[in-house]
C-alpha cells in the first residue's frame, strides 16, 4: 500500500464501487495512522452506505463521520453535523466517500477549498468499465469532468475498479487494464491501482502493477 | 471485454426498456426507483427519446395514457405512494384499453412508509388497484437480469393484450447490482390500428376514451375485455419450481422473499427436509396449477411475504384449503432471514427434527 496523503477523496460514476474501496481503504489506513476517520459524504444514495461497516469500523477504531440520518427513512440529501472535523482536525487522516457522479460531488463544495489551501490530498476517480454508463475512455472522462465542475476539485488519480461484482474472473480484470490506461492517457492521470477481490488477487499480482486487494463490505442476498 | 455489465436493478428495467424501442418516460422521484428515472434522463436525450419529468405522478400517468393512445410504447415508474397517486391514470388506462408499462420498486408502507424494501403492494397490484373490474399483468423479477428480462416481457405482453403490464419489484430488487446480459431478441409489435395517429382522411377516426354513454355498450366492453383477460390467465402464467419434485413442505415466495427462501430451502434439505420452492413469476395471472399439484402431495406450505401476508390468500385458495398455509414474515423495510425461514419450514415439518 503507498503513502497515504491527510485527505483522500473517493469519486466516481454511481455504482462504481466507491463505498466498497472507502471501507477497505480506511481499514489500510489505521495501519499506517493512529487516528483516522472515514467521511460519508453521500447525499444521493440513502441504499448501502458506510454506515452498514459500523460495527466493524469501530471495531478498528476508525471514526465514521456520517449524517445521523443514513440508512433511516428520513430520506433528504444531509451531510453529517461533524463535516468540518475533516478539514479542522489536521492531525486525523481521512478517506472521503463522495456520492456519485456530479451530483454527489456537489457536497464537497463545501469543503473543497479548505483541501485545496492546505494541499495535502489525492482526489481519486474510482472507475469501472463494467458499468453501462462509462463502458469506454471517452464517456467515462464525461463524467470525470461532470464531478470535477461541480466538486470544484481536479482529480489528481484513478483507481482502477472494474468489476462485475461476485463474478468477476481475474481475465475481467485484465481485460480492463487497456481500459484505463486509456483514460489515464486521455486525463494524464495516474492509474494509482487497480483493485480486485481477494480471491483472484493471487492470480493477478504479478500481471498487473499496484493492485490492491478488496474485501467485500455488504452481503449479498 | 465481458458481454455482461454490472448494473443496479432500476438502471436494467431502465436500459431493458431503451433496448424494447420504448421512447418515452414520464415520471417523479421518488426513492427507492429514482435510479429508473436519472437513467433515462441521462440516456433518452442522446437516442432521441422523451424523458420527462412531472409536477406529480398524476401528471405522469395521464402522460403516459397520452402517448399510449398514439400507440407508442411508454412507461412510467415509480414507488408505493406514487403508485397510490397514479391509480386514478391506470383504471383510466385499462377503460381505454391502453397498453404500457408501469413500474412499481416496492417501499414499507402503508402511507408515506419508510424507504426500505417492501411486498406490500400485492393486492394492489393483483386486485385492481383503482376502481373497476380491470387487471393488470403483474411480473415479479427476483434477480438484476429478471429486472431487465421481465421489462421486455411487460411491453410486449402489454402490446399483446392492450393492457397494462406492472413490474412489481422491492427496494432490494432496484438497488442492488448484480452482473447483467442485454441481449434480447426483440419481438416485431403487434399493428396498432386503434392508435390515434391522425386519419389522413383515409380512414374513421379513431378514439381512445373510457366513458361510455350507454350502460348496454360498458357491459359489453367490460365482457369482452375479460375475455382477454381469460386469454392472459390461459397462455401467460409464468413460475419457478425449485426442488418441488418430492418436497413434504413448500415455500411459497415471490421476489426478493425467494432468494432468501431459496437459501433456506438449500439449508433445509442438508438438514433432511423434503422442502421445495415455488416461485410466482407472474403474479397475476396467479401460477394456481403447480400450488394445486403440491397440494395433493406436500403435508403444508410455507408462504414467505414482505408483508402482513398477501399473496397468501392466493396461494390458500389455489391449495383449496387442503393442506395448512403459515405465514412468515418481516415488514416496515425488513427483510426476511434464511434463520427465519428455516426455523419456519422446521416448525410446518413438524418441529424438531
Amino acid at each position: 500500500m503507498k503513502e497515504f496523503k491527510r485527505i483522500t477523496l473517493l469519486c466516481g460514476h454511481y455504482g462504481s464501487g466507491k463505498t466498497n474501496i472507502a471501507v477497505n481503504m480506511a481499514l489500510q489506513l489505521k495501519k499506517q495512522c493512529d487516528k483516522v476517520a472515514i467521511a460519508d459524504l453521500d447525499i444521493v444514495n440513502p441504499y448501502f452506505r458506510t454506515k452498514d461497516s459500523s460495527e466493524e469500523l469501530k471495531d478498528n477504531g476508525i471514526r465514521l463521520i456520517v449524517s445521523e440520518f443514513a440508512n433511516s427513512n428520513v430520506d433528504i440529501p444531509a451531510l453529517p453535523q461533524d463535516m468540518y472535523a475533516i478539514t479542522d482536525n489536521k492531525d486525523m487522516s481521512v478517506i472521503i466517500d463522495v456520492g456519485g457522479d456530479d451530483r454527489g460531488a456537489l457536497a464537497l463544495g463545501r469543503i473543497a477549498n479548505q483541501i485545496i489551501e492546505e494541499n495535502d490530498y489525492e482526489m481519486l476517480m474510482v472507475i469501472n468499465c463494467y458499468r453501462p454508463l462509462t463502458r469506454d475512455a471517452q464517456s467515462t472522462i464525461e463524467v470525470m469532468r461532470e464531478i470535477e465542475y461541480a466538486g470544484h476539485i481536479k482529480f489528481t488519480g484513478i483507481i482502477n475498479n472494474s468489476n462485475l461484482g461476485a463474478i468477476t474472473t481475474a481475465d475481467d480484470v485484465l481485460s480492463s487494464v487497456a481500459y484505463a490506461q486509456e483514460v489515464s492517457q486521455m486525463s494524464n492521470l495516474p492509474i494509482v491501482y487497480t483493485t480486485v477481490s481477494e480471491n483472484i488477487y493471487n492470480d493477478l499480482c504479478d500481471k498487473i502493477d499496484d493492485l490492491l486487494p478488496l474485501s467485500l463490505q455488504q452481503r449479498p442476498v | 471485454m465481458a458481454d455482461k455489465v454490472l448494473m443496479k436493478g432500476n438502471e436494467a428495467i431502465a436500459e431493458a426498456a431503451i433496448l424494447a424501442g420504448c421512447r418515452h418516460y414520464f415520471g417523479y422521484p421518488i426513492t427507492p426507483q429514482t435510479e429508473v428515472a436519472a437513467y433515462m434522463a441521462k440516456k433518452m436525450p442522446k437516442i432521441g427519446g422523451c424523458f420527462l419529468q412531472a409536477e406529480s405522478e398524476i401528471a405522469a400517468i395521464n402522460m403516459v395514457y397520452g402517448v399510449a393512445s398514439t400507440g407508442k410504447r411508454v412507461m412510467t415508474s415509480s414507488s408505493s405512494p406514487g403508485i397510490s397517486l397514479k391509480g386514478e391514470g391506470l383504471s383510466y388506462m385499462a377503460g381505454s384499453d391502453l397498453p404500457a408499462l408501469v413500474v412499481n420498486v416496492q417501499r414499507g408502507g402503508p402511507g408515506l412508509g419508510g424507504i426500505q424494501p417492501s411486498q406490500s403492494d400485492y393486492f394492489q397490484a393483483t386486485k385492481g388497484g383503482a376502481h373497476g373490474d380491470f387487471r393488470m399483468i403483474v411480473l415479479a423479477p427476483a434477480s438484476v437480469q429478471e429486472m431487465a428480462e421481465l421489462t421486455v416481457k411487460g411491453f410486449e405482453l402489454a402490446d399483446k393484450y392492450r393492457m397494462t403490464s406492472m413490474i412489481l419489484a422491492d427496494g432490494t430488487m432496484g438497488q442492488m447490482m448484480e452482473p447483467v446480459e442485454l441481449n434480447f431478441d426483440i419481438k416485431e409489435r403487434p399493428a396498432t390500428p386503434w392508435a390515434t395517429t391522425g386519419t389522413k382522411l383515409e380512414r374513421e377516426h379513431n378514439i381512445v376514451n373510457s366513458l361510455s354513454l350507454v350502460a348496454e355498450e360498458l357491459e359489453r366492453l367490460n365482457f369482452e375485455r375479460f375475455e382477454r383477460y381469460k386469454a392472459v390467465e390461459e397462455n401467460e402464467v409464468m413460475y419457478e419450481e425449485y426442488m418441488t419434485e418430492d418436497a413434504d413442505i413448500i415455500v411459497a415466495a415471490f421476489g426478493i422473499a425467494s432468494r432468501v427462501s431459496k437459501n433456506a430451502v438449500n439449508e433445509a434439505r442438508k438438514q433432511g427436509i423434503k422442502v421445495g420452492l415455488i416461485r410466482p413469476i407472474t403474479l397475476w395471472p396467479f401460477p394456481k396449477a403447480p400450488f394445486e399439484k403440491a397440494a395433493q402431495k406436500a403435508k403444508a406450505v410455507v408462504c414467505v411475504e414482505l408483508s402482513m401476508g398477501q399473496m397468501i390468500e392466493d396461494v390458500k385458495l389455489a391449495t383449496g384449503c387442503k393442506v395448512p398455509v403459515t405465514l412468515c414474515n418481516r415488514v416496515g423495510g425488513m427483510i426476511p432471514s434464511p434463520e427465519q425461514v428455516l426455523d419456519a419450514i422446521v416448525k410446518a415439518n413438524g418441529g424438531a427434527n
